[in-house]
């Protein structure tokens, strides 16, 4: 009746996230390493690229985990980015605009939460709409690029430009100058992120509940869970860390535009799915996504270092990959159903 | 209210559309007593059970709860966990995804200092706890790891441990096995010890008389009365709920006995195994007999119909229908071949619950026809009227939808359905699980009807007494393997005998 091991089908499909990391990052060094795909510096910026990917993938996976989607993060990343391109050109101060993006980002996943957790209308239709509502906002506040640059903001580029420096892993290059490996704030912003929502997920009541619900709504509400407010928590996470996310993105490409980040939201899904967690909810953590983020950035880093392949290959590998993480789920699945 | 009162109802009235559920019901629970509340489906125990933990808003009529003055009047099942009263239903309503301990303290979780969950403090109580109970886990681990019977326990832990004074048992049986049952009745008394008030409902006679101080009767809606457990023999209990004596089941034995020279062979099965749920078995099924497969609960009952069924598709082996060797490689073959399988799921694999009577009636009939030969509305009515009657389903009319039907009825639906399909062959896994003793028996008897016109049939049941009394042959399995068979003396002692062989069960 005991299972014979600690270890589970779930900690399994992590560590083979992991290794898979490993072996193409390892991969991608053996074959590139005269293109200096082995220095520090190439796997830093992989998080430096995907930093504002991370918070988003973050609140994703909050919304997975209570089996629900949020296919509206790319659109509201565009929006949010947009909204400060366009504020701090006007000449506000850029904590402010920041302090905006936020509260838009709370209220706008109050709404979506509220339509999902109290109306119970299908995530995936309410989340639709607040794509095309944010895609179409961004294009009524500007059709065109708006670039954020030292002149309208002081403060919001000096943070842009902002190195922190790692104290080791450097490397001299070509011209014999000694390169010192950095990262930018956004990394921190990300990372901190990541830390903040795996201690909630682990160590909160709020946490487990998301659990709870994912795994089995009717029996969570029966303990005396309040499902419909958990819910609506789970969209407004899900938004927050999105609005912070663009704060990293806008921190990263300087610009506000309405094709920014289109189909963001399917890279954060295909990341936390290739990190464990199952869209039918309950199952998998933010560790997960976070690598499977990783994996999604070597690739894409990877096919930029070769210089030959056409840039849709990333595409096609995330496709691959995808394709079998779900089988691997599906036969870990069938193993255990088989067992009972 | 008396001293060791926990628990009282007065004239508990509520009525659905159409019908009065509930008619001035009275009802005692008494601190350490295992009280049954028994009746036939439709009597009113899920109705009662709802208006104590609030799902219902009953009309009239008063509970009270010791330790509480006045009359407590529940809106949901948290307000009645509040006052002490939890319920753990047949379905274990748990999370399987998160581990045991989460489990027991989910939405109470101890918290640290820094508004943390505590989880060292609330694995270590959630051991002790178990420990206590006497149920071995280990609380760490996910539930979705445990048998079914194990996280019913762990619901039951949880209800006890939310310190309740009152605890209802809504058939939490159904799905266990006899050595799981009894694990549970060890904890059921192991509480009553401490003092807790338990209600019990179950369809398993046995179990009442195993367990329960007291039983109450309710026949439709109305309380029928309250008996210690010493002064209601079976026979009456049975009349009780009936409102007559059932004589009927005698009678069906009679005919079955009669009914064993030997005729030609409808299925022949030889070393047909499926990989991982089934070894290979023999088997023979003769026109016109009854064969049942008896074993625990997992031991591979289901699976060997399944794989005769082609619903897990046989690895190896030969199979011959009516003399003819064939091959199965999916249901619709085995339809084809003349045979119907009535699933022992029905709610997942049975009924289509948004379809009428009629439509769930003429499904495998058209299914078996092709997509293409629609049945014409005229026919089919024509069909669905015949086997409503045949069958004796209990509906307004043939376009009611099915779900609104009892649990009985819908199994005789589902009955219907593979009747219409004129099969010489019929499995039946389980069809009278969770239905009433009347509707049993009318099951029982028409499978012995069924039988004498000819057809030839495969019985499972965990309740032996029933199989006793419809077939010719027993099949007997033991862990996923079939063991033996019995063709003369069959009685309950020599079929449990069987069923336990010679060693002792692991």
């Amino acid at each position: 009746m005991k299972t014979k091991s600690k270890m589970n089908g779930h900690t399994i499909l992590l560590l083979i996230t992991i290794g898979l990391f490993i072996v193409l990052y390892a991969g991608g060094c053996i074959a590139y390493s005269s293109r200096g795909f082995s220095h520090l510096q190439t796997f830093l910026n992989i998080l430096i690229t995907n930093s504002g990917l991370i918070c988003v993938t973050c609140g994703l996976t909050v919304v997975m985990l209570t089996a629900g989607i949020d296919i509206s993060v790319g659109a509201l990343i565009a929006m949010d980015c947009m909204i400060l391109a366009v504020g701090m050109r006007s000449g506000h101060n850029a904590i402010v605009m920041i302090l905006i993006v936020l509260v838009i980002g709370i209220a706008f996943g109050m709404f979506q939460g509220f339509l999902v957790g109290y109306l119970e209308i299908q995530p995936f239709i309410v989340t639709m709409a607040g794509m095309f509502f944010c895609r179409g906002m961004t294009a009524v506040i500007c059709t065109e690029q708006v670039s954020i640059t030292e002149k309208t903001s002081k403060l919001f580029y000096d943070w842009a430009n902002a190195k922190i420096n790692i104290p080791f892993g450097g490397y001299l290059n070509n011209k014999g100058k000694y390169m010192v490996p950095y990262i930018r704030p956004s990394v921190v912003i990300a990372l901190l992120l990541l830390l903040f929502t795996y201690l909630m997920l682990k160590y909160t009541k709020l946490g487990r509940a998301f659990y709870a619900i994912g795994g089995n709504a009717v029996s969570a509400a029966m303990m005396g869970l309040n499902v419909k407010k958990v819910k609506m928590v789970a969209y407004m996470l899900s938004s927050i860390f999105c609005s912070i996310g663009a704060i990293c993105y806008a921190l990263n490409t300087m610009a506000g535009s309405v094709s920014q980040a289109t189909g963001l939201e399917m890279d954060a899904i295909s990341s936390a799915v290739i990190g464990g967690t199952l869209l039918t909810g309950g199952v998998g953590n933010v560790i997960g996504s976070f690598f499977g983020v990783l994996i999604n950035g070597t690739i894409s880093s990877i096919v930029k270092t070769n210089g030959k392949l056409a840039s849709s290959w990333p595409n096609i590998l995330t496709a691959a990959l995808l394709f079998v993480f779900i089988v691997i789920q599906s036969v870990f699945a069938m193993m255990r159903n088989r067992k009972k | 209210m008396e001293g060791n009162v926990v628990l009282t109802a007065r004239g508990i009235s509520m009525t659905f559309p159409g019908v009065k559920a509930l008619s001035n019901v009275d009802f005692t629970l008494r601190k350490g007593e295992i009280h049954a509340l028994m009746g036939e489906n439709g009597a009113g125990k899920s109705t009662l059970i709802k208006c104590l933990t609030g799902i219902n808003d009953f009309e009239s009529g008063e509970i009270h709860v010791d330790g509480i003055s006045g009359p407590v009047k529940n809106h949901s099942t948290k307000d009645a966990q509040e006052v002490g009263i939890s319920t753990v239903y047949q379905e274990v309503n748990l999370c399987p995804n998160l581990s045991v301990a989460e489990n027991l303290f989910i939405g109470r979780e101890p918290m640290t200092k820094l508004h943390t969950i505590d989880r060292r403090s609330y694995n270590k109580r959630s051991q002790k706890i178990m420990d206590e109970l006497g149920i071995a886990v280990d609380v760490t681990q996910n539930l979705e790891n445990y048998s079914l019977a194990i996280q019913q326990m762990v619901a039951i832990a949880r209800a006890v441990d939310m310190e309740c004074k009152v605890l209802i048992l809504d058939e939490p049986t159904s799905s266990l096995d006899d050595e799981e049952v009894e694990k549970l009745f060890t904890l059921m008394r192991a509480l009553r010890d401490k003092g807790v008030g338990i209600i019990f409902v179950t369809h398993f006679l046995e179990q009442v008389y195993a367990v329960c101080d007291r039983i109450t009767v309710l026949r439709d809606g109305q309380l029928v009365g309250e008996y210690p457990i010493a002064e209601l023999p079976r026979v009456k209990l049975v009349a009780a709920m009936m409102g007559k004596n059932l004589d009927d089941l005698a009678e069906i034995q009679k005919e079955s006995i009669e009914n064993v020279e030997q005729k030609e062979l409808e299925i022949s099965a030889k070393g047909l195994s499926h990989t991982g749920t089934i070894k290979p078995f023999d088997i023979d099924i003769h026109k016109g007999e009854v064969v049942g497969i008896a074993g625990l609960l997992g031991s591979g009952r289901s699976e060997l119909a399944r794989a005769i069924y082609g619903a897990d598709k046989a690895n190896t082996g030969t199979l011959k229908v009516d003399g003819k060797e064939v091959k199965i490689n999916q249901p619709i073959d085995a339809m084809n071949l003349g045979m119907g399988m009535l699933p022992d799921d029905r709610k997942a694999e049975g009924i289509i619950a948004d379809l009428s009577v009629r439509e769930n009636i003429i499904l495998a009939l058209q299914a078996k026809r092709g997509m293409f030969k629609q049945l014409s509305r005229a026919k089919q009515e024509e069909i669905a009227d015949r086997y409503i009657d045949l069958v004796r389903i209990k509906t307004p009319n043939p376009e009611t939808m099915v779900k609104q039907l009892s649990g009985g009825n819908q199994q005789k639906v589902i009955l219907a359905r593979w009747l219409a399909t004129n099969p010489d062959f019929l499995i039946l896994d389980e069809p009278t699980r969770g239905i009433d003793i009347g509707t049993k028996s009318e099951i029982q008897k028409l499978i012995v009807e069924l039988a004498s016109q000819g057809k030839s049939i495969l019985f499972i049941s965990s309740e032996i007494s029933e199989m006793l009394r419809t077939c010719n042959r027993m099949a007997i399995m033991r862990d996923g393997e079939k063991v033996g068979e019995l063709d003369h003396d069959l009685t309950q002692e020599n079929v449990m005998k069987a069923i336990a062989g010679g060693e002792k069960e692991a």
